[in-house]
């Protein structure tokens, strides 16, 4: 037992010894979170668009200066023809072009109907979209004053929805996003770098020295493990403590059930480390491995940013096997919906047996190794 | 031509407040066989990797093969081989390829390489795996071929960094009969070791204590001066005086 | 010249000889491509909804039908009350409840104001944005087939005096708003990265660690030398896997090929160089592989991130959209989209691409100049 004890603090040691380091993986969570707490939304500022305005008219000018005041969008582009629109979004930086029909204000008043076409950069079709709505709901805005105004009410017969998103009233992009960094990071720590340790050893050659050790396999194992997990720890807490102070990210169910999930996933996430490693035989392997095999599907296939749902539904039977993907269910329920075990057992049970299962594979290689 | 292969006149490296190597002075003539002993941590190392260039005295002059180490580093590399004290060819690559590798780096053509190689695996008697990693050989094997290498392009000077560590007593006789060989031929030979039957072999020997060069003659010289029977006993009066911890 | 030669030699020598390492190279990113880009996508697929009704009308059962009939809604069950609804929802069963209210349909066929509430699970607010404006436009729909009979059961028609403008859209070059078209140029991009980020300054930091280095330290390679020599293989791999990459785009997902693959080759050589060099200078800051990869993968995830490449960087903040300036990754991802799916020419990505040389050549600077053969 003094053997594994020393063992452990040389593990410790030789970790948090290298300063640069230290810094880069606690300060590492802090900046992900502040940089994408702020950065990555799916809602719209700023974006610039064109107006070709075949009119010029008092209608034609006020619709411009709303979209112009609107934050959404910042006129940026004048037009004199339908010529220049080619251009002007093979340069890239337009993303939509307004055009007004030629005698806008007269047909309007006269018809009581006028087009607007709208034409967008649809490269992009989920900002196309996105645009588009944003024009179109300033239009309908100024639709709707301009006919109270003459005193016209719209008649609203017929079916009206009303809209309550429940959990997350303002939809807000990070309360979705705080769950996948979590889980991002956790990844990161504390699979990809145990795995890469425990490769190390054996590529130098010192994994036979400890081998011969009075240490057990599993102690070898263990000992590398901890220091990640303290990091972990501490990382978990950093987050969660950006999330509601800084971003005030709600935090509906307990502190102590959302904890309980966050150390099971770190050792999921532990567990898959220690398989890695105990698959590749260089440390070069390891990183690609969970790089390809850990980085990309964490972002992608858990729902971080795209809804399972969203998803073809081979990929939805994949998606099954990414134990991010039910850690992000659970956190979110217990962030946003104050969910319990009663709700989230079943994405536990999971997390669970896939931890058991890594860490039995890989028990089973190292074993094989040492016949 | 030059008649000294290394100079070194005051030469000294400091780590901050540490002073690795303390003013080191000596020559070594062409063809010699010249042992570097010291303790561990006697500043050995640092004083061959500034005499390789891989580092860069603090203060001091040093001339290997002619050149300065100050401006002539590159020049130095052309004319010296380097066998480390940490085996150092590829793992995954096999002996043949690793001949290949340094032998073409070294700048020896395309045309002649593959009879230069045929002569080195003759020479280190491995004809039977030259296809194989050269992970799969034994340690012995692996530093006959490092050795060989080392001196695979005709180097003026040959750097050997505890060539025979961990290596059986009769590849060690080897070592010392190719060693005795090239010297012949009138390589330099500068050779660290903590094997003292082997300081016994060379031309003349230093011992290096706490960063200075405490000793240097030849073994018999050295055995005179300090009345001993064997560079063992001179050595380790002179290393129970170190004051740098052992190791 | 030589020198280099026998440099290249070994390196692919030691490459190809890495059994473990070859499908990475080159059978993952084909996978990645394939499975990420068909991941990556914000279309709504079936969603569970459950309807309280306390109506239990003609009307509820034809809306049923219809949200059914779209293929994106499945209904789930029809409950009594909200309770027992808001439990599914808290369960993670269902995504919406549609509470009908008792007099919907006697609202309804008086032409007046009928409301019908739409509770949505935002924990995922892009899925809920979606399926917000998709039932919006199926009730809108449902109103505009019943318009015709309300409006003949109404004894007084509405005035038509109220003005209307409507919008007219028009969507170029992707009119089907499909958007793997969108995503496939992208994560090509990043697996490209990836290659270049991590493969050559882990390569040589490996030589580090191992100490095979220092042997070649002692060698007359020079600086120029040992770079070329570590950059040009991966640079190599890398452009290879891109044209495989494109080649799946162009064959296998239809991503149209506007521009010209020449003026795509060109630019990912530069940025290959770039992402490389980076490896490299990450390399000579650190002394492990673990501490190298860990850089590098935070890099990456930033990089991923703040490149536009699931999130518009238009919807940035802009301090972040000055710092996606900054991201290669951001430039090369937009470059291949315009290029691909524009046609833009030189003309349009001139700038990005001296922005790219001049990443280019300053890391490689750098980098060569921090990596030094003497230690200390």
């Amino acid at each position: 037992m003094n053997t594994f004890k020393g063992f452990v603090i040389k593990e410790f040691k030789q970790i948090y010894r290298d300063k640069r380091t230290l810094l880069v993986l606690f300060g590492m969570p802090v900046i992900m979170m502040v940089l994408f707490g702020f950065a990555i939304r799916n809602e719209i500022s700023d974006a610039q668009i064109g107006v070709l305005d075949f009119s010029r008219d008092d209608v034609t000018q006020t619709l411009t200066h709303k979209l112009q005041a609107s934050k959404s969008f910042t006129v940026n582009a004048w037009l004199e023809s339908y010529e220049e629109v080619e251009d002007l979004f093979r340069q890239g930086n337009i993303k939509e072009i307004v055009v007004f029909e030629q005698n806008f204000a007269e047909k309007l008043e006269r018809e009581g109907v006028a087009d607007i076409q709208v034409i967008t950069d649809a490269t992009d079709p989920n900002l196309a979209k996105l645009v588009q709505a944003y024009t179109g709901s300033i239009v309908r805005d100024y639709v709707a004053d301009l006919n109270a105004e003459n005193g016209i009410e719209i008649q609203q017969a017929g079916l009206q929805p009303e809209v309550r998103m429940m959990y997350n009233p303002e939809l807000r992009s990070v309360n979705l996003f705080v769950p996948g960094l979590i889980a991002i990071i956790l990844m990161l720590i504390s699979a990809l770098m145990t795995s890469i340790s425990i490769t190390r050893e054996k590529e130098m050659g010192n994994m036979e020295i400890l081998l011969v050790s009075p240490l057990k396999p599993y102690h070898i194992i263990i000992g590398k493990v901890l220091p990640y997990m303290v990091l972990s720890i501490v990382n978990v807490l950093t987050i969660l403590l950006l999330a509601r102070f800084v971003f005030e990210v709600p935090f509906r169910g307990s502190n102590l059930f959302f904890f309980l999930e966050a150390g099971l996933f770190i050792m999921t996430a532990l567990a898959l480390g220690v398989f890695i490693s105990s698959a590749a035989n260089n440390q070069q392997t390891a990183m690609m491995v969970s790089l390809a095999g850990l980085l990309l599907p964490t972002v992608l296939l858990s729902g971080f940013i795209f809804p399972v749902s969203s998803m073809p539904e081979v990929l939805q039977w994949v998606s099954h096997f990414i134990p991010a993907k039910w850690f992000l269910v659970i956190v979110r329920g217990i962030m946003l919906k104050g969910s319990d075990l009663m709700l989230v057992w079943k994405e536990t049970l999971i997390l669970g047996v896939m931890t058991a299962g890594f860490i039995g594979l890989s028990l089973k290689k190292f074993n094989v190794r040492l016949q | 031509m030059y008649d000294v292969a290394i100079k070194t006149e005051g030469l000294t490296r400091r780590f901050g407040d540490f002073t690795a190597v303390d003013q080191i002075s000596f020559e070594v003539k062409k063809g010699e066989i010249f042992g570097f002993l010291g303790a561990n941590g006697a500043g050995k190392t640092t004083a061959m990797r500034m005499l390789t260039g891989l580092l860069m005295p603090t203060e001091g002059q040093a001339e290997v093969a002619g050149f300065d180490v100050y401006k002539q580093a590159e020049s130095i590399k052309k004319s010296i081989g380097y066998m480390s004290q940490k085996f150092s060819l590829y793992n995954d690559l096999t002996a043949e390829e690793n001949i290949r590798f340094y032998g073409g780096v070294y700048g020896i053509g395309r045309n002649e390489l593959p009879q230069k190689t045929d002569e080195v695996i003759d020479s280190v008697g491995l004809q039977s795996v030259r296809k194989k990693p050269v992970e799969s050989l034994p340690l012995g094997w692996k530093q006959k071929l490092a050795f060989s290498i080392s001196i695979l392009h005709q180097p003026k000077v040959v750097f050997l960094d505890e060539p025979t560590g961990g290596v059986d007593p009769v590849i060690r006789r080897q070592f010392w009969e190719k060693i005795y060989e090239i010297a012949d031929r009138g390589i330099t030979v500068f050779v660290t070791t903590h094997y003292m039957d082997e300081a016994e072999y060379c031309d003349r020997v230093s011992i290096m204590v706490d960063g200075k060069i405490e000793a240097l003659d030849t073994p018999k010289g050295l055995k005179q001066s300090f009345s001993c029977d064997s560079i063992e006993e001179v050595f380790i009066q002179l290393a129970r005086s170190a004051e740098r911890g052992q190791g | 010249m030589n020198t280099i030669r026998f440099l290249l030699e070994k390196e692919f020598l030691q490459i190809f000889r890495n059994k473990s390492m070859l499908p990475i190279l080159f059978l993952m990113p084909v996978v990645q491509l394939l499975v990420l880009s068909f991941a990556a996508t914000y279309e709504l697929k079936e969603v569970d909804f459950v309807m309280v009704d306390q109506d239990r009308s003609e009307v509820s059962r034809q809306l049923a039908a219809e949200f059914q009939s779209t293929g994106y809604f499945t209904l789930h069950d029809v409950v009594s009350n909200m309770e027992e609804a808001k439990q599914m929802m808290d369960a993670g069963k269902v995504g919406m409840i549609m509470h009908l209210p008792p007099g919907l349909s006697s609202d309804f066929y008086s032409g007046q104001h009928a409301s019908i509430q739409l509770s949505v699970d935002a924990v995922d607010g892009t899925q809920a944005g979606l399926i917000q404006s998709y039932s919006a436009s199926i009730i809108n729909d449902f109103n505009q087939q019943h318009r015709a009979d309300l409006e003949m059961s109404l004894p007084n028609k509405p005035v038509h005096q109220a003005k209307t403008i409507n919008l007219v859209p028009q969507n170029w070059y992707n009119p089907e708003l499909d958007y793997i078209t969108f995503m496939v140029p992208g994560i090509l991009v990043v697996l490209v990265s990836m290659i270049g980020l991590f493969l050559s300054g882990m390569n040589i930091v490996r030589e580090q660690e191992i100490g095979t280095i220092e042997q070649l330290n002692v060698t007359p390679i020079t600086k120029t030398q040992f770079m070329i020599g570590k950059l040009l293989p991966f640079w190599v791999i890398g452009m290879f896997d891109l044209l495989i990459g494109l080649a799946l785009a162009r064959y296998g997902f239809d991503i149209p090929f506007l521009g010209s693959l020449a003026t795509i080759l060109v630019v990912a050589g530069i940025f290959l160089i770039v992402v490389q060099a980076l490896g490299l200078f990450i390399s000579t800051v650190t002394g492990t592989q673990q501490q190298a990869m860990f850089i590098a993968w935070f890099m990456m995830v930033i990089f991923i991130l703040l490149g536009g490449l699931f999130t518009p960087i238009e919807s940035m903040p802009g301090w972040a959209q000055d710092l996606t300036l900054a991201n290669p990754v951001a430039y090369f991802i937009r470059i291949m989209r315009m290029v691909l799916l524009k046609g833009a020419g030189w003309e349009e990505i001139a700038w990005m691409v001296l922005v790219l040389s001049g990443f280019a050549s300053l890391l490689l600077l750098l980098s060569i100049n921090r990596y030094k053969k003497t230690a200390g």
